[in-house]
């Protein structure tokens, strides 16, 4: 492999997937929630919970960027907090940019997962009720495994958003070398220069390369998760 | 004992209904599409909440808006056969089966996997997933994972309704099985007078969201008054008989009933045994003396009860009669006999009988746990 790739080369995919699958790893969970609140429930702030979910997919991305730097900076109000208590320092790491890729994939993690909520068939809900089931019970042994796809689904489109993520990372947590330096932002970064349009092609490509095995994976996922749900499998 | 004391208004419908279920054998609900029997039994199984009532089993509150008392779904152990099986895609049939199971103390497992396999005949499904079963074996799935609840009452809402008739048939020996085997009592909501004569014990007919009569099948079956809910298709008569003798000679067996004895092609089981018979009105045909010389073996006695009412459709060629022969016996004849005989309430006649058509047997006139169940005899004449 070291033949074919140059450390740098190497450095910045590895970065961009552990930013891109620690961001979706983390947004799972309250996406879920988020969603099953949204499809479930009706309460008073619905409306307002869902544009706050869905701000992210309509500003430039350079401006939630911007938000995070000031939100969750080492002196902004969420960012001091979490430095003094848990010593932790968003701005300028690649956790920093794990954040950043996902507030902006969240609304469409959110969206995947609401959408194969609201076709989840609710009368076998009831009927695992009926079989002595408690409501957490239900939940995890029938609700979760039949919106497994949505979630895988959700987690592609997520995982494919913060691959590509530039402006809200590049503004948040500027582009170090092997910090923050991902993959469009290392392509980004021999634009900037003249010269090496050749390693700017051998980042396109890596690119290329790297999408569609995540998405071949991906595929071979959700069309498991599918045929299991349909109860073929 | 079920008591179900429930009114709700859903928009413009409103159901306020009461009754009692026995706590053995099977009580049926029957009545139109839309009449609410569905609504009554998801107050039960608490999957819909009344507005206003009281539900109890054996003496125990499962729901009193008086004193606040609402218990979960999960707590209150009703097995429910929904219509459409929902049987879980995501899991094997085994899966599916042993759903309940694990969710039942092992203190209160009275009914075993083995057992429930062996009688539903699922044993070779086990390890199939639910997306390939037909039907009959999906409903057969639902029942297993039903009783293996090992709920106090078992709860089915039209389990047959989405069969054809060829799987419907197939499928209702399994609910007569699990009603013998296992002693569970059954509330059975149907709007098909043929599955709830040959199953149940207690009729309950739900019109428009209330209680239009409450009693035993036979009874309710045969009154005219309830004829417009219960519907043409049974124009007949019902009634419980025992096997008294065999005649292997000539394959026959003669039942007792009140109204004397009958002779009918061999059934299955032994003398002692309770059957239920059915006999359809246009079976039977009526003559002023004792006919001679006929076919036909079962002739019997009786006299004229009431004679159904005929006015309301007087294009119609048929009248329904009544003959009280020691039980109620439904007669359809023609209006053009009606008055060449003469007939009126009192007329002395004689009843043959073309055929007859065993709807249930029940071992030894009572449930029984420790023997096998019969097979059912097969339908004798079914057009």
């Amino acid at each position: 492999m070291n033949d074919w790739l140059t450390p740098v080369e190497i450095e910045a995919i590895v970065l961009s997937l552990k930013v891109s699958l620690w961001a979706i790893f983390w947004s799972l969970p309250p996406a879920v929630l988020c969603a099953w609140l949204l499809a479930r429930c009706r309460f008073p702030g619905r409306s307002a919970l869902d544009a706050i979910i869905h701000l992210p997919l309509v500003l430039p991305p350079v401006a939630i960027g911007y938000g995070l730097l000031v939100l969750l900076g080492r002196n902004g109000p969420v960012g001091g907090v979490l430095f003094d208590t848990f010593g932790l320092t968003l701005a300028f790491t690649w956790k920093g940019a794990a954040v950043a890729s996902a507030v902006v994939a969240f609304p469409l993690i959110v969206r995947a997962i609401r959408l194969s909520l609201e076709s989840v068939d609710q009368r076998l809900e009831a009927a695992a009720r009926t079989l002595g089931s408690n409501a957490a019970d239900v939940f995890f042994t029938i609700t979760l495994p039949l919106i497994l796809p949505g979630i895988i689904a959700g987690a592609i489109l997520g995982f494919a958003r913060s691959l590509g993520e530039f402006g809200a990372t590049i503004t948040f947590v500027s582009n170090i070398p092997g910090e923050t330096r991902t993959l469009p932002i290392a392509l980004y970064n021999l634009t900037q220069v003249p010269g090496p349009e050749d390693a700017a092609f051998r980042l396109v490509v890596i690119s290329v390369v790297v999408a569609l095995l995540a998405l071949a994976a991906s595929e071979f996922l959700a069309r498991r998760a599918r045929a299991r749900v349909e109860g073929r499998r | 004992m079920i008591r179900v004391e429930v009114e709700k208004t859903l928009d413009s419908f409103r159901i306020d209904a009461a009754f009692e279920a026995a706590s053995d054998g099977v009580t049926a609900l029957f009545g139109r599409s839309g009449a609410g029997k569905s609504s009554i039994i998801n107050m039960l199984a608490g999957l819909a909440t009344p507005d206003k009532g009281l539900i109890e089993i054996d003496g125990e509150t499962l729901f009193d808006s008086a004193r606040g008392i609402d218990v979960p779904p999960h707590r209150r152990r009703f097995g429910y056969v929904f219509q459409n099986s929902r049987l879980f895609p995501h899991f094997s049939v085994r899966g599916n089966l042993l759903y309940g199971y694990r969710r039942t103390p092992a203190a209160e497992r009275a009914v075993g996997v083995d057992e429930v396999v062996d009688v539903l005949g699922v044993a070779h499904l086990l390890d199939r997933r639910t997306g390939g079963l037909s039907g009959g074996e999906r409903q057969r799935v639902a029942l297993g994972r039903a009783i293996l609840s090992n709920p106090r009452a078992l709860l089915m809402d039209e389990p047959l309704a989405s069969l054809d008739a060829a799987r419907k048939f197939e499928v209702l020996p399994f609910i007569e099985q699990l009603r013998d085997r296992f002693g569970v009592p059954i509330v059975y909501v149907s709007h098909a007078m043929d599955e709830i004569i040959r199953l149940a014990d207690t009729l309950v007919i739900v019109d428009d969201g209330s209680i239009a009569a409450v009693g035993p099948v036979e009874d309710i079956t045969s009154r005219l008054d309830l004829r417009p809910l219960t519907g043409r298709y049974e124009a007949g008569s019902a009634f419980s008989a025992r096997i008294v003798a065999h005649d292997d000679a000539y394959a026959l067996t003669t039942l007792a009933f009140e109204g004397g004895e009958l002779r009918v092609p061999r059934v299955d089981g032994t003398v002692g045994d309770e059957v239920r018979l059915r006999v359809r009105a246009r079976d039977v045909s009526l003559s002023l003396s004792r006919p001679k010389n006929i076919s036909e073996i079962n002739i019997l006695k009786g006299n004229v009860a009431e004679i159904g009412a005929t006015a309301e459709n007087s294009l119609s060629a048929h009248v329904d009669i009544r003959v009280d022969v020691g039980v109620p016996l439904w007669v359809r004849v023609t209006r053009w006999s009606l008055e060449n005989l003469s007939l009126a309430p009192g007329t002395e006649v004689f009843a043959t009988i073309k055929s007859t058509s065993i709807d249930r047997q029940t071992m030894g006139g009572q449930k029984n746990r420790d023997e096998p169940t019969e097979t059912h005899p097969a339908e004798e004449e079914h057009p």
